[in-house]
Parts: structure tokens; sequence; C-alpha cells
């Protein structure tokens, strides 16, 4: 049987890839290990082994083919013995790069027994976020991905400002362990692109002098995970400095770096912190969920004179969002934005978290249920008022996060939500969250694990009496 | 395991001898002894005022360790930043800080360099290149490297001086510290206050290593032991790294070999050590003694001019004693302040 040679994935979480190169043709014989294509993503440039020996029969994919989904067939390699003819087999699908399928808006037949009469049901709102009212109306927007933002947002800063610097894991020579601080090197030079060694708790304690003495650095974790090595110079040294003396000395620092589960990496690089720092009096904590918030809030970030911690997230990075056309595009810390209106059930959701919300919110509108969506975006200082005015309307809440529940941000919502709107409330608070248990590896349990899209929609519906 | 306490005879060992002690004009020996004088006497008032409830919590005495941070602070010129540990009052004495605001400060009071809000461990002063005070074992050491890094990113010739114990020396951000420092060519004098104990455990029970100026070695960072209780050692030895640092070579390890006469803190009953131990540093090595004995010899100044000094000094911390206990404690709106910068 002719053996048939699969787009690899590259990383845990990617998805598709361009096939840059073909480095063998059809009939040419080729061994185990020998490299037989160069795939390319946002991220690297890598080599695609033979994993078997024989002849490459047939080559699937052509060179220069963008957006090849992960496990799609590249090429069959003919065993010994084995002729052209053997390629009639089932032939190979290239899969064509599709936009991803739009979640079936389910009848809801099964459930509009229960409550309410189902007609007519409002049409579902654009996926789309709404436009940021810190946005003037008209604005041009371009469309890119948030891991491009997040790289214009510290160009720009840096452009502006000789004492910003950026340092960290792989940051310059390697263009970023996940690319964001891609070609800031070339430009800014190695004296404000700076590669450290592997140790979070010396470097951040590092970035930390300087910033006292009066620059302004990012500090790249490669994840949020081994920041917890650092978690002390964060906590006792940046955010509680400014305290100590009086107001005499800030520390005027963004830390920042993908938070969260990434996709199949287990218990140790699979965690969410958002809590963790959210309880901190001194740091200010954002963690966006579209390109256009990475870029407003990390130039807003780089520029307050408190430590920030600004947590990213593995799977956004990759995806597209329109990001306003503006010579500096700056938005506010500490206000939440309402990413999707509605008038049954509040869902409050940041960074990940979003991704569940806005599917989840479609859903719903299809069994008549109108989801207000907040993106809090912001998580310390956080913005009550935004969820208080939501809530005081729909009567109901849903919190959603891929943290654990217990004091997490969810919970403080909860207690947030209690006592500014308690008379409001038609429905006890619910949460979704990461379920109570270290992040497994396998896929089955890693799923499991995380919040979904019908977990978030069972809560919705559950606060709705539905 | 129940260690004997060193032998006192040996408890200062002699230094490796490099570098003769730095001849110091008379006007430096006054100085130096004027203000080795004011951190004694300061020390020994706000261990007073400890015991009269005036000050709580912590309180980590200087007494004894004098000459380091004096001989230290000789070679530094503005724009040179120093940072310390907890053992830190007189650091910030020595750096041009005023013993009202020290004092006021350690009392909780609002004029104390912090409003009241530090406490004992957490004071600073950025017009004085005070950068604290830092109440975690080992944690200055990466801020203090951090500090130089913006020296070098501005490319001026000031230095950090980075102050840390024999037991901080066991932390491994330490050694984070060194591994960047040297990559990157920092400047940054590294002074470890060896007095001997981290606490209760002296330092042949914790360390593998008790030559602590070679915890440099395997970064390629020079470092040398110094008679840290003669100024004139310290000086002479600063001055060495102080220009091995502003010429852009890169770090520098002094080991500073001290001893404090007090417990760790008020609290400490002292009972890892003997009193004799003690007693035979007091007497023959103590750093304002020794000053004062070869002023006197070298006929530098007469014992009146000396008296003169002492008394000044005690004026100048009685006043700052006076000032703390009268000074209000922060207005409770302080409580609120300060947590964010606008």
């Amino acid at each position: 049987m002719p053996i048939q040679v699969l787009m690899p994935a590259l990383s845990p979480t990617m998805e598709k890839g361009n096939l840059a190169k073909w480095l063998k043709k059809e009939g040419d014989a080729v061994k185990s290990g020998d490299v037989i294509a160069e795939i390319e993503t946002d991220k690297a440039t890598m080599e695609v082994e033979a994993a078997d020996d024989g002849t490459l029969g047939k080559i699937l994919v052509p060179e220069g083919s963008v957006d090849v989904a992960v496990n799609t067939p590249i090429a069959v390699i003919l065993n010994e013995g084995e002729d052209s003819s053997a390629l009639k087999a089932p032939k190979p699908q290239v899969q064509r790069p599709t936009p991803p399928p739009a979640p079936a808006a389910k009848s809801g037949a099964k459930d509009s027994a229960v409550a309410r009469p189902q007609a007519p049901f409002a049409a579902p709102a654009p996926m789309q976020p709404l436009l940021d009212p810190d946005i003037p109306e008209g604005t041009e927007m371009v469309t890119m991905t948030m891991r491009e933002a997040l790289r214009d947002a510290m160009a720009e800063e840096m452009r502006r400002d000789k004492d910003v610097f950026v340092m960290g894991e792989e940051v310059a020579e390697y263009q970023g362990a996940y690319k964001v601080t891609q070609g800031l090197l070339q430009e800014f030079g190695p004296q404000r692109v700076i590669d450290t060694p592997i140790t979070e708790h010396g470097f951040a304690g590092l970035g930390i002098g300087a910033a006292f003495a009066g620059l302004k650095p990012i500090v790249e974790f490669m994840t949020f995970n081994f920041a917890m090595q650092a978690m002390d110079q964060l906590i006792n040294s940046a955010a509680k400095t400014l305290y100590m003396s009086g107001g005499q000395m800030g520390c005027q620092i963004v830390f920042r770096g993908p938070n969260g589960a990434a996709a199949r990496v287990a218990a140790q690089h699979s965690q969410d912190y958002s809590a963790w720092y959210s309880h901190i009096p001194g740091l200010k904590v954002i963690a966006p969920s579209n390109a256009a918030d990475a870029k407003g809030l990390l130039k807003a970030a780089i520029r307050d004179p408190n430590p920030v911690i600004f947590l990213e997230n593995e799977i956004l990075y990759g995806r597209s969002s329109p990001v306003p056309k503006i010579d500096d595009f700056v938005l506010p810390i500490g206000k939440a934005k309402i990413a999707r209106p509605g008038n049954d059930v509040t869902i409050i959701a940041w960074s990940m978290g979003m991704t569940y919300a806005l599917k989840a919110a479609e859903e719903l509108a299809g069994m008549g249920i109108d989801a207000e969506i907040i993106d809090l975006r912001t998580l310390r200082p956080m913005d009550t008022a935004t969820i208080v005015a939501s809530v005081q309307k729909t009567g109901r809440a849903v919190t959603v996060e891929e943290g654990w529940q217990q004091c997490g941000v969810g919970a403080e919502i909860a207690a947030r939500i209690m006592e500014h709107a308690f008379d409001y409330l038609d429905a006890p608070v619910a949460r979704v969250s990461g379920k109570d248990v270290p992040m497994p590896y396998a896929a089955n349990l890693e799923k499991l694990a995380l919040p979904s899209v019908a977990e978030v929609v069972e809560a919705a519906k559950a606060v709705c009496y539905r | 395991m129940a260690a004997a306490p060193p032998s006192s005879a040996k408890i200062m060992p002699a230094t490796n001898g490099k570098g003769l002690p730095a001849t110091l004009s008379r006007e430096e020996e006054l100085a130096a002894y004027r203000m080795m004088l004011t951190i004694r006497r300061f020390e020994e008032k706000a261990g007073q005022m400890y015991g009269m409830g005036l000050i709580g919590g912590f309180c980590h005495l200087y007494i004894g360790q004098e000459a380091v941070v004096v001989g230290m602070q000789m070679v530094l010129k503005p724009g040179d930043q120093v940072i310390t540990g907890y053992r830190d009052h007189g650091h910030m004495i020595a750096c041009g800080m005023d013993p009202r605001g020290v004092m006021a400060e350690l009392a909780g009071r609002s004029h104390g360099y912090s409003k009241g809000k530090g406490g004992s461990m957490h004071m600073f002063s950025v017009e004085k290149g005070f950068y604290g005070g830092h109440g975690i074992v080992g944690a200055q050491v990466p801020i203090g490297t951090g500090l130089a890094f913006a020296n070098r990113y501005r490319g001026n010739d000031n230095i950090c001086v980075t102050y840390f114990g024999d037991g901080a020396a066991n932390q491994g951000q330490v050694y984070e510290s060194f591994n960047m420092a040297e990559l990157w060519k920092l400047p940054v004098v590294y002074v470890i206050e060896n007095n001997r104990y981290a606490m209760g455990t002296a330092i042949t029970r914790s360390s593998a290593e008790t030559n602590l100026s070679r915890r440099g070695l395997s970064f390629n960072i020079p470092g040398e032991q110094v008679d840290g209780m003669d100024v004139r050692a310290v000086k002479a030895a600063g001055e060495k790294a102080a220009a091995w640092c502003r010429a852009g070579n890169g770090p520098y390890i002094l080991e500073m070999l001290t001893y404090r006469y007090r417990g760790h803190s008020m609290s400490d009953p002292a009972k890892y050590r003997t009193r004799e131990e003690v007693d035979e540093v007091r007497t023959h090595h103590d750093p304002i003694d020794t000053a004062r004995r070869r002023i006197l010899e070298n006929r530098l100044a007469g014992e009146d001019e000396l008296k003169k000094i002492d008394s000044e000094v005690r004026e100048l911390i009685n006043e700052a004693s006076e000032f703390a206990t009268h000074d209000p404690e922060p207005d409770a709106a302080e409580l609120y302040t300060d947590v964010y910068r606008d």
C-alpha cells in the first residue's frame, strides 16, 4: 500500500500551514529521514522528512499552497515494487482553505417545549464584535492577527519612546518563541531587543530594577506558566514598591506572554493565571480577546506608569480580526466592552473565553435567548459598572473562564453582582470554568477539562430557566 | 545538629591581602568616623525606641558593620545607585538620607520616607540614589542588576552597588543575576556583607563554599575578600571594583568580612554564638574604635575634636528620635493612596 505523507503539525496549536517548497520531485527515490519538503507557518519554517523508504509517487499539494490543514495528505510514497497504478486507491483529498464553518443554529426544537414560545426569534447577531465606542465611526479597519497587532503595538511604542525595550527568552534572534516579537530586533537592534537566559526569576527582577531606574521594560514570558518562578518579583517588588515607598518610586513595566491552555501540553503548561494576578493590588491585569483590543491595550499598558500583567493566548495569536487604522490607537485600561448587545442574559468573558461566549450567543439566539456579551478586557481594575448595568437589564449572568472556580475571576464577578445588583437577579449567577483538576494530556480529557460552547449554552439556559 | 561555635580566636579571618588599605586624607578619616558613628548612634537609638514600643515589627540593626557601607559610599559619585536588603538603616544614612525621615519611618509616622507605609525594611530615596530596602532575602540582587542595566542602556558610567548578606548568597536568583551581569557586562558591584550568620545559622552550617568572594568564579566575575571592619580597606577595594565597573568590564564581587553585634532582629536571643565571640570582635576589631585610634595616633584630630563630633552626632540622633516620636501617624486616608500611579 502506498504511504500517505500528511501535513504535519509544527506546534500544539497549529491548524494549518503553507507548503513552501518541494525538495524532491515525483519519481525521486526517498529514504527514511530525507528532507522532502519545507513547510511554514506564521511562527516558523520546518522541514518535512520522509518516514519511509520508497519513491515519491505523487505530490498531492503543490509548492506554494497556502493554508493547508494539518493532516491533509500532501504526497504519496510508493513502496518497493509498487508503481503508479497503486495510486488508484481512494484519492486523497486536498483540503482547500475554507473559513471555519459557522456553528449551525440549532432549531431548539427539543428545548422549546419547556419555557418560552419559539417564534419570533431575533436574527442572530453578527459574530464580529461591535465597533468599540473608542474607535471613531468611519475609521478604516485593517484585518490582522493578534500576533501582528501585538508586534505593531510594541514597535510603535518603541519608536515613540527610547526608554521602551523588550526582553525575554528568544525574543530577538529567534524572532519570538511565538513570533510575537518578529522583526523587532531588525528594527531596534540588540540594545533594545534582548534575548535572556532561561532564568525567569532573575530577568523579571532585572527588568523591575531597570523600571525603578526609569526605563520602561516589556518583559516577555515565553508563557505565563514559567512566570511562577518570577512570582515573588512580580508581586513583592513590582506591585508593592509604589505603596511601600509612599508614592515615591513606581515601576513602569509590562509583563506579557501567552496565558492559559494551548493544546495538548498537559498540566504544567496549561494554566490560566487570570485570578492569580487579579488578586494583587498594585498590578493591572489585561486579557484581550481580539487583535484591536490587543493593540490598543498593549500600547496603553506600555504607557501606564504601573506594573501591568498582559495575558495573551497562544490559540488567539493566529486569529485575525479588524484593527482600526489610526496613527496612535490606544484604548483605555479598565473598560469592558459590550461585544454583543442582548436582553435575556449577560455572559461575561475575556480572552479565550470570548470565543466560547460568542459562539454560544449564536446558538442561544437560535433558541430565542438574546444574550448580551461583555468582553471584560481588563481584569484589574475590573469594570464593575458595565457588568452591573447589564445585569440590571437582563437579570441573569453567566461567567466564562478557563481558570478554576475556587477564588476565580468568576467568583469575584458573582460577588460583585450580588453586592451591586442583588435585587435585579432572577437567577443565581452561573459559572462556566475549567474543571477542578490539573490539565490532563489526553485529547478527550483535555476537552472535558476546558469550558466549552455547550457548557456556556447550558448555563445560559439554566439561568433563564429553559 | 548543634554546631560548636567557632573559636573566637579565628573569628575575623585574615583577608587575602589584595589591595592595601587606602590612605585617607584627614577630611576623609574624620568624615568616615562621623558617618560610622552616626549610624552606630542611630541604631542604638532605634534599639531603645523599639524597646519602648515606638518601633514595631522587624528591626534589623547594623551595629558592627558600619565600615562596609561608609567605605563603599566614599567611592560613589552622583548618579550611582545603592540597593540592599532589610538591614538597611545604615545604607540610607550613608547615602545622605535624613535620619529624621528614616527614624520617623521606623516609627510608622507621616513624615517617614515612605509616609509610614514601608517601615524599617522599605525605604527609598531616588534623589539620594537609594533604591531600598527589600524584605525578601536576595530579591534586591536582580533588581540591583537591573539598575546597572539601566546605566548600561543609557550609556553613562554610573554603577550600582548591590549589597546582600551571606545568607542571600545562597539564593538562586543571585546566580541568575551573576550570569546576566557578566554576560552583558553590567556595571554592578556585588557587596556581600558576610557577618557570619544568616539569622542564626553560621555560614559553615549553610554554605558549601564559605569563601563567598569565589561565588562568581564560574561566571568569570572577579572577587575578593576585604576586611570589612576597616573603612580604609573597604574604600580601597571599593575604588578598585568601581573603576573596573565604570570601565565597562562588567560586575565585581567584594566579600566584606564583617560582624553584627546585635541579634538578627530585635527578637533574636542570639543563642547560636558565645558572648566571648562577640566581645572578641568588639574589643579588637570595632570599626569605629579602630578609626578613632588611628585618628589620634596620626594626630589627624585631638580628643577634643572627636568629642565635639561625638556630641554633634548624639544631638543629631536625639533630634531624629524626638522628631519621630512627635510626628503624627499617617492620615487614615493614606491607606488607599499610592497603590497606583495616575
